[in-house]
């Protein structure tokens, strides 16, 4: 048998001894864990998948062994997603330590910084945020203002941070700082580590239109940042935060992939239940074309982010189309809660209370959420501007 | 499902792309409509594509094809598509190979594919009675009449109906005006007495025409299928029609996206390159994602096709409406981007907004396969 064929029967041994039953079933939004000291785990079984997993390295499969990653290569990375799949498994852990952090640590950071924060990520420790945009800085990052005075052996730092996402139940926060006032503004730049517990820095939750609170106004008052937390070189930040960026679009760019938490029944169901049907077609004819449009083109697009992925299976070089995966996926998302919400009629018009059905409300909810999409994480307009200027070449 | 190219598609790719670039220019479509050219097409020019294959890439090997697939032949067709080649590849080399392959019987695939193959014979499937796509609305009748049948009907957007030396009429044998059941193909000889065709002059310059058929006799022996059973392998036979014909428009898409794209970076107006305009960037932009996502269903549908996979049907929809929506985009802002000189007959831009509108609307329109997609998932 060849060896990645004896990895997959072996993988699929141990996921069915150690997979709980309940991390086999769709996650409840919820229910999610993305680790961290102040975690806290409804369903204990979360937690129990999260220990056995990330004991394994398989929280982080490709991460190298040495920091307790699972040290898989590609082939096996893919037959262990497979498996899990099979079985309906669960993520064990997510969060920016391993989407965003833990790559750019790889690529940039020193033996020292890998050591002590990998290992924390893996095991689902310490929970990250990120402190990138600021009131001043939004689609213009690097027009940020806040302030790294290196002072012997440590910067202070001074600055206002705004949706730092989930900074009020994270520990530690990666943040691009200016050190430089007087170089051009993507030269002046650099990526430092802080921790969220020391003096100086408060995070604030922000009520959004969706009644949620996932972000935050982070505040850095004369903070004390040891200079061995800076990542890379000083002033050399901006290669770091856009190397970062690719990393968070890729994340963005999987909404509504097969896997993600969908509304819980077809949308066409919705609009039978809401308007009747006549011959098994939604009676409304105007709803059903909407419908038809967005499950469509969210079918093209899967068939899209399959055909890339078949591409650098075969060793080809990402192409352009990957650019637009942000973009788009975005925008599909949007156009999803549209259909949804026209679907459903004043059904999906209830804020909270008992005479609207909880999945229901938690659609309006997610509506609502969903027009952050297109705004964070590089807006539309911005990701058209790339893919206007580096896959088309058109001019400034 | 493969959705990357394996290596032999890729050189059938490569070469159909260097042959029309070469030999059939958007130029050639142009003399051929400013010539009034009777055939509408150049029959060296086609004897050449038989002698690369592409006719037999349908047909079995038993009969002297390849059997290569619709993977290679949407390859060919999304080059042709390029550059607006006149051809009857979909006519003849998609709809007829596979109406005679699937619904045929022996003594009919030995009687029609070597000249299909061979490039000798031109084929037409004349289907189309209304304004718009109705494959099961057919009122055309095929009677019976002693061991044959007489048919009388009138036929309309019968794509190389005019060139073509064999019809493969779409009649109805029992039922009613919609019904599914009672529907028969025959093969009938475009010289057949009670056969007259016109020459429809069409939008985009291409081959189409009407056919009306009064009193039309054929034998027993010109049934392609089962009698009532048509609608079956008709079916699967439009479903690969309107996959080839999406990969047509991807290839049309895809050229006429680029010609506006390197317009935008030659034009000047206010002393800039106007590509340098945002709100001329964005809308490229959007367009490259429109052509990006066709690709894929395309893609999807021809490989789905080849594999007789169980969404083969829902694909196909997916990949002629999002080919319709995106040929009609490019089309449209190809136009509007080149300004005043998208408005001349002289430039090249305005004959794939011509095509794109014919294309559109030829198999279903994106409302149609909508519609369609629709009723498959079961809503």
């Amino acid at each position: 048998m060849a060896a990645l064929d004896i990895f997959r029967a072996e993988t699929r041994v141990w996921l069915e001894a150690n997979c709980p039953a309940s991390m086999r079933t769709p996650m409840p939004t919820d229910e999610g864990s993305s680790g961290g000291l102040r975690a806290e785990y409804k369903n204990p079984e979360t937690k129990l998948w999260l220990d056995r997993m990330s004991a394994k390295g398989w929280t982080t499969p490709t991460w190298p062994a040495e920091y307790g990653g699972g040290g898989l290569g590609k082939d096996e990375a893919m037959v262990l997603e497979e498996e899990m799949r099979a079985i309906g498994c669960r993520s064990p852990l997510s969060g920016m330590g391993i989407s965003m952090l833990g790559p750019v640590l790889l690529e940039y950071g020193t033996e020292a910084q890998r050591v002590e924060h990998l290992p924390a990520i893996i095991k689902g420790e310490i929970r990250w945020c990120q402190g990138y945009s600021e009131p001043g800085a939004g689609s213009d990052l690097a027009g940020l203002q806040t302030r790294a005075v290196l002072q012997g052996d440590h910067y202070l730092v001074n600055g206002h941070k705004i949706w730092t996402s989930n900074a009020h139940l994270s520990d530690k926060i990666f943040c691009l700082v200016r050190t430089d006032p007087a170089a051009k503004k993507h030269e002046g730049i650099s990526f430092l580590l802080i921790d969220m517990a020391w003096e100086g820095v408060r995070a604030r939750p922000i009520t959004l239109i969706s009644g949620y609170s996932v972000f935050c106004e982070t505040f850095l008052e004369n903070v004390r940042v040891p200079a061995g937390n800076l990542v890379g070189e000083n002033n050399k930040g901006w290669t770091i935060a856009k190397r970062l960026l690719e990393h968070e679009r890729k994340g963005i760019g999987g909404i509504g992939a097969p896997g993600a938490p969908t509304a819980d029944k077809p949308v066409y169901v919705i609009a039978k239940d809401a308007v009747g049907e006549v011959d098994g077609k939604i009676a409304d004819p105007a709803l059903r074309n909407q419908i038809s449009v967005q499950l469509m083109n969210t079918h093209a697009f899967q068939l899209t982010r399959r055909r890339a992925a078949e591409a650098s299976e075969a060793g080809q070089p990402p192409g352009p189309m990957s650019a637009m995966f942000k973009y788009y996926a975005t925008e599909l998302n949007k156009t999803r809660y549209e259909a949804v919400l026209a679907a459903g009629g004043d059904q999906m018009l209830g804020w909270e209370g008992d005479e609207y059905d909880p999945n229901h409300l938690r659609n309006t909810r997610e509506w609502l959420r969903s027009k952050a999409n297109t705004i964070e994480g590089g807006t539309s307009e911005v990701q058209l501007n790339i893919i206007a200027k580096r896959v088309l070449g058109l001019p400034d | 499902m493969a959705l990357v190219l394996n290596s032999e598609a890729q050189l059938v790719r490569d070469s159909a792309l260097e042959f029309f670039a070469d030999k059939s220019p958007v130029l050639m479509l142009r003399k051929l409509r400013d010539s009034r050219d009777a055939d509408g097409f150049s029959r060296p020019l086609w004897r050449e594509m038989a002698d690369l294959g592409w006719t037999g890439f349908l047909v079995p090997e038993a009969h002297g094809g390849s059997e290569f697939g619709m993977v290679g032949l949407g390859q060919v067709l999304e080059a042709a598509g390029r550059t607006l080649a006149a051809t009857p590849l979909l006519s003849t080399a998609l709809i007829a190979a596979s109406a005679i392959d699937l619904a045929g019987n022996e003594a009919q695939k030995q009687k029609y594919f070597p000249g299909l193959v061979s490039g000798d014979s031109i084929f037409a499937l004349a289907l189309e009675e209304g304004a718009h796509h109705n494959p099961n609305r057919i009122a055309t009748t095929a009677k019976r009449d002693g061991d044959g049948f007489v048919l009388d009907g009138a036929k309309r957007f019968v794509i190389d109906g005019h060139v073509a030396n064999q019809l493969i009429v779409v009649a109805r044998t029992s039922g009613g005006q919609n019904d599914r059941n009672g529907i028969t193909l025959f093969m009938v000889p475009a010289d057949a007495a009670g056969v007259a065709i016109t020459r429809s002059a069409m939008i985009d310059s291409r081959n189409a025409a009407r056919v009306t058929l009064a009193g039309v006799r054929v034998g027993a022996d010109a049934v392609l299928g089962r009698i009532d059973g048509g609608a079956d392998p008709l079916e699967a036979v439009l479903d690969r029609a309107r996959a080839g014909l999406a990969a047509e428009m991807l290839g049309s898409s895809s050229e006429a996206f680029e010609r506006t794209v390197q317009y935008l970076k030659d034009r000047k107006q206010f002393g800039v390159a106007i590509g340098s305009f945002q709100a001329l960037k964005h809308r490229a932009a959007q367009m490259f994602c429109e052509v990006e996502v066709t690709r894929s269903a395309v893609t999807a549908a021809l490989a789905a096709l080849d594999e007789n996979a169980n969404d083969a049907s829902l694909l196909a929809s997916l990949a002629k409406a999002k080919a319709s929506d995106t040929a009609y985009l490019t089309g449209n802002e190809g136009v509007q981007m080149h300004g005043g000189i998208g408005m001349t007959d002289e430039h090249e831009i305005g004959f794939f907004m011509k095509r794109a509108r014919v294309a559109q609307a030829m198999f279903g329109d994106a409302a149609f396969h909508r519609d369609r997609y629709a009723a498959l998932t079961g809503y």
